[in-house]
C-alpha cells in the first residue's frame, strides 16, 4: 500500500517536473505562416511532374503511377510524337483524394512523378484541388538531377537513334555474313 | 490415362501429351516461350526445363525439357528442384542479356509473357556489362508495330505466320545473335491473320499499332465477353473501352470457335464505334436538314409506325432481340429479310438444309478435323476469313496420320513437319478464279459458276449414283479424283456460301448428301458459309415468301404506308431505283441504325442504336450457334438497343424469353443465358480489373464530385471493379489473368485442360434440331450463255471491305481497295483495258478500277463492289465491261493480296 502511494506521489511530480521544464526549451513549432518551419527534402507532401537534364518531359505516360495509387486518384492518357516518345496527353491528380503516400513515386520509372515538401495545398473549392498536367509540371529535374530514361532506353527516339542509348551496339546489319 | 509424379504428388495426365502440357493442365506454373497450345514444341528456347529422375532410388535425376518429353506412364519428375530452377532462371538471364530498358514505353507491358515468366524464373538484375544488340525496325502496315530490339528468338512469330497460318513475308534472318524477324523489305505484311502476332509474341516486338495510338495498359481496360460481329463465323473476342472509347480487341478463348485466333477485320474493325459519324441522336428530318426529337415526340413516332400499313425489314447485322422486337412490332406477315433476295433464296436453302438429318454443320474446331475438303466457288478467306485458317490446319491432318504411323507424337512439331514435307489432306477448291488458299489445294479448278455448279452435281453423280448427273462433262477427270478423294476421306467436309446464288449451295449439299448414301458415315460435314454475324439469325425469323423484294414492292405499290428499315443500308441490298421507288412512295420511313448511310439520310425519322459493344445481344453463327454478347460500355449519347426504342420490354433477358417462346426455331436461345445462379453472394461480374486506376480522378476535371458508379440492370455483370473476379469461378470471363500470368497466356489457368473447354465458359448453343430427312436437289437447267460482249459475272469479296461496317474503320480503311472488276488478260485486250484503268459497266454505269488477273477464268468477271454503292442486286448472270474516261482514285487496288499462285498458269 505505502509503495503504491509512493510511486504514484513520485510519477506525478516527476511528470509535472518535466511538463514545467519544458517551458526553458526552444520551440518545436514555428510561428506559421509568419515564420516557415525546415521540410526535409524527403517530406512527402504536393506532387510535380519533373524534366529530365535535357529539359524534356520525363513522364512516359507508362501508368505505373495510376496503378499504384491506392486511391486512384491519377489518371492520364499516352500518346506519342512523331518520332516515337512516348508523353502523356493529359495527366490529372486529384488532390483531394490523393493521400500522400508516395507510392507513385516509388512506382515511377523514370523519376518523373516527385512528392516536394510544399504542403501548402487548401483551397476553399474542391474543385480547385484537381491538378492538370500544365499545373504539376515544372521546369527542373527535381530530386533527381542526372537520370534521364530515353538516355537507357531501347526504344529510338527524335535526337537519339537506335544504338545510342547507354550500352548499345550499333544496329545489327542483317544482310552481313560475318559473324 | 498415366500416371506421373510431380514433385512428390501424383497425377493422372495423358500421355499423349507432353510434360509441358501436362503441367499447364495440373495448374502448374513451369515457365516457357516457343510453346503454343496449338503449334506443338519444337524445344527451342530451353525455358521450360525440369529434373527427370530414371526412379524411386535417383536423387541425381537429368534435366529435360518439359516440352520435349512424352508424358509417360510413372514418370518421377521435379519443378522444384534446384538444378531444374538454376537452368530456367540462367536461361532467362541470357535470353534477357539484350532485352531494352523498355517496358514504361512498351505496349506490352502489363501482359508480357516475358515479364510473367522473368519473374516466375527469379532472375532480376542484368549482371552482363557489355552491350546491347539492337536492331532496325520495320514498318509492316497499319495493324502492326515492329520493335525488333525486344526478341528474345523463340521463333512463335513465324511458326505462327508461316506454318501456322501460311504467310510469306515474314522469314527468320541472318544468324546467331544477329536473328531477325521480318519482311525481306519493309512493307505491309499480307497475311489476313497478322493481328494474331501481338498475342502470339511472347514479348512486345509485335504490338498492336491501332491500340498505340489510344493506348491504355490491361488492367485499365473495362472488358466484357463479347462476339465479333464482321462475319458469321462469330468469334470470341473481348474488347477493351477507356474514358469511353473502345480501345482494342483481343481474341477471347472459345474451344469450339475461333480457339487462340482472329482475323484481322475483327481484331482491327471495330473504330467506327468511336466515330464522330456515329447516329448519336434521335432527329427528323424537315426540308432537307435533321430537327432533334424531343421524348414525347419519339413516343409518338412508334405508335403512328404500330398502326396498321406498318411493314417492317429486318436486318442481319443487328441482334435477334431487336429483329425480334420488330416482328413483334408490325407482325409476322410484315416482317421482311432484309438481305438481297439472291442471298434470300440462297438462304432459304441453306435454312432447310440446317434441319437435315444428312448434314452436320461444323464448328471452326470440327473444320480443323476434316482430312478431304472441297471448296465449292467460296472465297473462303474473303468471305469467312477465321475458317480459311482452321482449313489450312485441316490439310495437315494427312501429316499428323503420318506421324502416327511413324510413331513420332503430334506435338513433336518441327519433327511432324519434317516428316511430312509437302505431305496434305486433299483440299480441292473449285472457283471462278484463283484464291489465297490455292497454295494449300491439292486440286484448283477455275470455271465460270455456271459450269462450276455442273461440275459439282457430276462430282455427286460420281459418288453415288442415285444423284442426278450434269449436262456438261467438262474436267471429268478432276471430278473423278475429287469424287475419290471425298469418298475415301474418314470425315470429309464440304464448303460452300451464299455468296454466289443458291445453285452452288444445291450442288454442295448433292455431294454431301450423296457422300452419306454411298458410305455408312453419320451426318457429312457440309459447312455454308452466309455473309454477316446474324444472317442465320435474321434468316429464321422472316417468313419464306417475305423477301426483301417484296417488301420494295409493296411500297411501291402503296399497299404498304410506312416502313421501318432496321439497322440496314437497303442501298446495299437491292437496285437502286427500286429503293429509290419504294422509299419514295412510302408516305412516312423510320430507320434505326447504328451509322449514316445512303439510307438514313432518305428517312423521316432516324433513331440511333448502339454499336455491339454497347449492348448485351445474342446473335447467330453459320452453323446455327446462338452466343450471348455482353455490353462492354455505355453509349455516351442517347442510343440505344433497336430493341428498346421499339418495344415496351424493359429487360433483355424478357426479350430473350419472349424469342424463345415465340418465334419458330429459337427454342434454345434461352440456354445461352448464364445458367444456374450467376450471382455467387449476391454479387455481380466486374467488368473492370482489380488494378482498375484512375477512378478519382478519370472525370475529376468535369466535376471533382465523382458519381455514383454506373449500375447495370440487365447483366450479371457490373461497371465497377466489384464483384465476383474470373478468378473466383463466376459463370463468365472476359479477359483471362491469374496470379503471376498476366498475359493472355493465362488461358491455360481457365482451361479444363490445354485447348480445353473453359471451366466458366459456355461455347453457346446450336439452335437447329436435325428433324428432316431431305431429297437431292435438281441439277438446274443449262443457263444462258452470255451474247456478245457480256462476261458472266462473280461476285468477289473480301476481307477489308465487304463487310459494312468495319469498312468504316481508320486501320481498314488503310487496306481497302476500290470497287473492281477482275478480268483475265485476253478479256483485257479485247476491250483495251489496261491494270488500273477506270472502267463502266453496265447496266448501272458506275465506275470500277479494271484488275486484271491471269488466274480468272476467261469470260468471267469478278465484280467487288467495295463500299462504292454499287449494288450486287443490279446484276445478274451477266456484265458488260467499257472503257472509261475517268481517272482512278487515289487509292485504287493497290491494296490488293491476291494469291501468291496468280501467275501460274491456269
Amino acid at each position: 500500500m505505502l509503495t503504491l502511494i509512493k510511486d504514484t506521489l513520485t510519477s506525478q511530480v516527476v511528470t509535472l517536473w518535466r511538463v514545467f521544464s519544458h517551458l526553458w526549451v526552444k520551440a518545436d513549432t514555428v510561428e506559421y505562416p509568419d515564420e516557415m518551419p525546415y521540410m526535409f527534402p524527403r517530406w512527402r507532401g504536393r506532387i510535380i511532374l519533373s524534366r529530365d537534364p535535357d529539359g524534356e518531359e520525363r513522364c512516359v505516360a507508362c501508368n505505373l503511377c495510376a496503378v499504384a495509387c491506392p486511391v486512384d486518384c491519377i489518371a492520364l492518357q499516352k500518346t506519342e510524337d512523331e518520332e516515337g516518345r512516348w508523353y502523356p496527353e493529359f495527366f490529372r491528380i486529384n488532390f483531394s483524394r490523393c493521400i500522400m503516400c508516395g507510392f507513385c513515386e516509388e512506382a515511377c520509372p523514370t523519376n518523373a512523378i516527385q512528392l516536394t515538401p510544399d504542403f501548402e495545398m487548401a483551397e476553399y473549392e474542391r474543385q480547385d484541388m484537381v491538378w492538370e498536367k500544365e499545373d504539376l509540371l515544372i521546369d527542373g529535374t527535381g530530386k533527381y538531377h542526372d537520370y534521364n530514361f530515353y538516355r537507357v532506353a531501347g526504344k529510338k527516339i527524335g535526337g537519339k537513334d537506335k544504338g545510342e542509348a547507354r550500352n548499345e551496339a550499333v544496329p545489327v546489319n542483317v544482310r552481313s555474313l560475318l559473324p | 490415362m498415366a500416371k506421373i509424379v510431380i514433385d512428390g504428388v501424383e497425377y493422372e495426365v495423358n500421355p499423349d501429351n507432353n510434360l509441358l502440357q501436362e503441367c499447364l493442365s495440373q495448374g502448374l506454373d513451369l515457365p516457357y516461350f516457343c510453346w503454343h497450345p496449338s503449334m506443338g514444341s519444337v524445344g527451342a528456347c530451353r525455358q521450360c526445363a525440369v529434373t527427370q529422375y530414371r526412379d524411386e532410388d535417383d536423387k541425381e535425376g537429368m534435366l529435360v525439357m518439359a516440352c520435349m518429353t512424352p508424358a509417360t506412364d510413372g514418370a518421377i519428375i521435379s519443378l522444384e528442384d534446384k538444378q531444374a530452377k538454376s537452368f530456367r532462371s540462367d536461361v532467362i538471364e541470357s535470353l534477357m542479356i539484350s532485352h531494352p530498358h523498355d517496358c514504361p514505353v512498351c505496349e506490352e507491358g502489363g501482359e508480357c509473357h516475358l515479364q510473367d515468366m522473368t519473374q516466375m524464373s527469379g532472375h532480376n538484375y542484368r549482371r552482363y556489362d557489355k552491350k546491347k544488340r539492337t536492331h532496325r525496325n520495320q514498318y509492316l502496315g497499319p495493324f502492326i508495330n515492329h520493335e525488333m530490339n525486344r526478341c528474345i528468338t523463340c521463333y512463335r512469330c513465324v511458326r505462327y505466320y508461316d506454318d501456322y497460318a501460311g504467310g510469306t513475308d515474314l522469314s527468320a534472318q541472318a544468324s546467331h545473335h544477329h536473328v531477325y524477324f521480318g519482311r525481306h523489305e519493309e512493307g505491309v505484311l499480307e497475311s489476313e491473320f497478322s493481328g494474331n502476332l501481338v498475342e502470339v509474341c511472347p514479348t512486345g516486338v509485335f504490338t498492336d499499332k491501332a491500340f498505340s495510338g489510344q493506348y491504355s495498359r490491361k488492367w485499365d481496360l473495362q472488358t466484357a465477353p463479347s462476339v465479333c460481329v464482321g462475319c458469321s463465323v462469330g468469334c470470341n473476342t473481348a474488347p477493351g473501352e477507356r474514358y469511353g472509347t473502345l480501345r482494342r480487341i483481343v481474341n477471347r478463348y472459345n474451344s469450339e470457335v475461333n480457339g487462340y485466333f482472329l482475323c484481322d477485320r475483327g481484331r482491327f474493325g471495330f473504330d467506327y464505334v468511336n466515330s464522330r459519324k456515329r447516329l448519336l441522336e434521335p432527329v427528323k428530318r424537315v426540308d432537307n436538314t435533321g430537327e432533334l426529337l424531343a421524348d414525347d415526340e419519339i413516343k409518338a413516332v412508334i405508335k403512328e409506325f404500330s398502326r396498321e400499313g406498318t411493314i417492317g425489314i429486318g436486318s442481319p447485322r443487328a441482334s435477334n432481340e431487336s429483329n425480334f422486337a420488330l416482328k413483334t412490332m408490325v407482325g409476322d406477315e410484315n416482317f421482311f429479310a432484309g438481305y438481297s433476295d439472291s442471298e434470300h433464296e440462297s438462304m432459304a436453302a441453306i435454312l432447310t438444309l440446317a434441319s437435315d438429318k444428312t448434314f452436320h454443320s461444323p464448328s471452326v474446331r470440327e473444320i480443323e478435323e476434316a482430312d478431304a475438303v472441297l471448296i465449292l466457288g467460296e472465297d473462303v478467306t474473303n468471305v469467312a476469313p477465321r475458317i480459311a485458317l482452321a482449313l489450312r490446319q485441316s490439310v495437315r491432318n494427312k501429316a499428323m496420320d503420318l506421324a502416327s504411323e511413324s510413331r513420332i507424337p503430334q506435338w513433336q512439331d518441327a519433327a511432324v513437319r519434317e516428316l511430312a514435307q509437302h505431305e496434305r489432306s486433299p483440299l480441292s477448291i473449285l472457283s471462278p478464279a484463283v484464291s489465297r488458299l490455292d497454295d494449300i489445294a491439292a486440286d484448283r479448278v477455275i470455271e465460270s459458276l455456271p459450269a462450276l455448279v455442273a461440275m459439282g452435281h457430276q462430282i455427286a453423280n460420281k459418288i453415288s449414283g442415285s444423284a442426278p448427273a450434269a449436262t456438261s462433262a467438262e474436267h471429268d477427270a478432276a471430278a473423278e479424283k475429287i469424287a475419290a478423294q471425298l469418298k475415301g476421306a474418314k470425315r470429309p467436309l464440304i464448303v460452300a456460301g451464299s455468296s454466289n446464288g443458291s445453285d452452288l449451295v444445291k450442288a454442295a449439299a448433292n455431294i454431301a448428301r450423296a457422300l452419306h448414301e454411298d458410305g455408312e458415315k453419320a451426318a457429312i460435314d457440309l459447312c455454308l458459309l452466309v455473309p454477316e454475324v446474324n444472317s442465320i439469325g435474321m434468316g429464321l425469323m422472316a417468313a419464306e415468301e417475305n423477301s426483301l423484294g417484296v417488301a420494295l414492292d409493296k411500297l411501291s405499290s402503296s399497299a404498304a404506308k410506312r416502313v421501318i428499315v432496321l439497322e440496314n443500308d437497303l442501298y446495299r441490298r437491292a437496285s437502286k431505283s427500286q429503293v429509290d421507288s419504294a422509299l419514295d412512295k412510302a408516305e412516312k420511313v423510320l430507320v434505326l441504325d447504328q451509322v449514316t448511310t445512303t439510307t438514313t439520310a432518305k428517312a423521316d425519322v432516324v433513331l440511333p442504336v448502339t454499336a455491339f459493344s454497347e449492348h448485351e445481344a445474342t446473335y447467330i453463327n453459320y452453323e446455327g450457334r446462338a452466343q450471348l454478347s455482353f455490353q462492354v460500355h455505355q453509349c455516351q449519347k442517347m442510343a440505344q438497343p433497336a430493341w428498346r426504342w421499339i418495344s415496351d420490354a424493359a429487360h433483355i433477358d424478357d426479350v430473350i424469353e419472349r424469342c424463345c417462346s415465340e418465334a419458330p426455331g429459337f427454342a434454345k436461345l434461352r440456354d445461352v443465358l448464364p445458367g444456374g445462379n450467376p450471382f455467387i453472394a449476391g454479387m455481380k461480374v466486374p467488368r473492370q480489373s482489380h488494378r482498375y486506376s484512375g477512378r478519382t480522378a478519370m472525370i475529376a476535371n468535369v466535376n471533382v464530385h465523382e458519381p455514383k458508379q454506373m449500375e447495370d440492370k440487365e447483366s450479371i455483370m457490373s461497371f465497377s471493379m466489384e464483384g465476383i473476379s474470373a478468378q473466383k469461378d463466376p459463370s463468365i470471363m472476359a479477359s483471362p489473368w491469374a496470379p503471376k500470368w498476366t498475359s493472355n497466356q493465362s488461358i491455360s489457368k481457365f482451361q479444363d485442360e490445354v485447348n480445353g473447354e473453359l471451366k466458366q465458359g459456355h461455347v453457346g448453343s446450336l439452335l437447329f434440331e436435325k428433324t428432316d430427312s431431305g431429297a437431292y436437289f435438281d441439277v438446274p437447267a443449262a443457263t444462258v450463255q452470255p451474247s456478245g460482249k457480256q462476261l458472266h459475272l462473280a461476285l468477289s469479296y473480301q476481307i477489308f471491305g465487304s463487310d459494312e461496317l468495319s469498312a468504316r474503320a481508320e486501320p481498314i480503311r488503310e487496306r481497302m481497295t476500290d470497287a473492281y472488276v477482275g478480268i483475265c488478260p485476253e478479256d483485257a485486250e479485247r476491250r483495251g483495258l489496261a491494270q488500273g484503268d477506270v472502267a463502266t459497266i453496265t447496266p448501272t454505269g458506275a465506275p470500277v478500277v479494271v484488275c486484271i488477273r491471269t488466274g480468272v477464268k476467261p469470260g468471267t468477271a469478278l465484280l467487288y463492289c467495295g463500299d462504292a454503292n454499287i449494288s450486287p442486286a443490279e446484276f445478274t448472270g451477266f456484265l458488260e465491261i467499257e472503257k472509261s474516261a475517268a481517272r482512278a482514285t487515289s487509292r485504287g487496288i493497290a491494296n490488293l493480296i491476291v494469291s501468291d499462285f496468280q501467275e501460274e498458269e491456269i
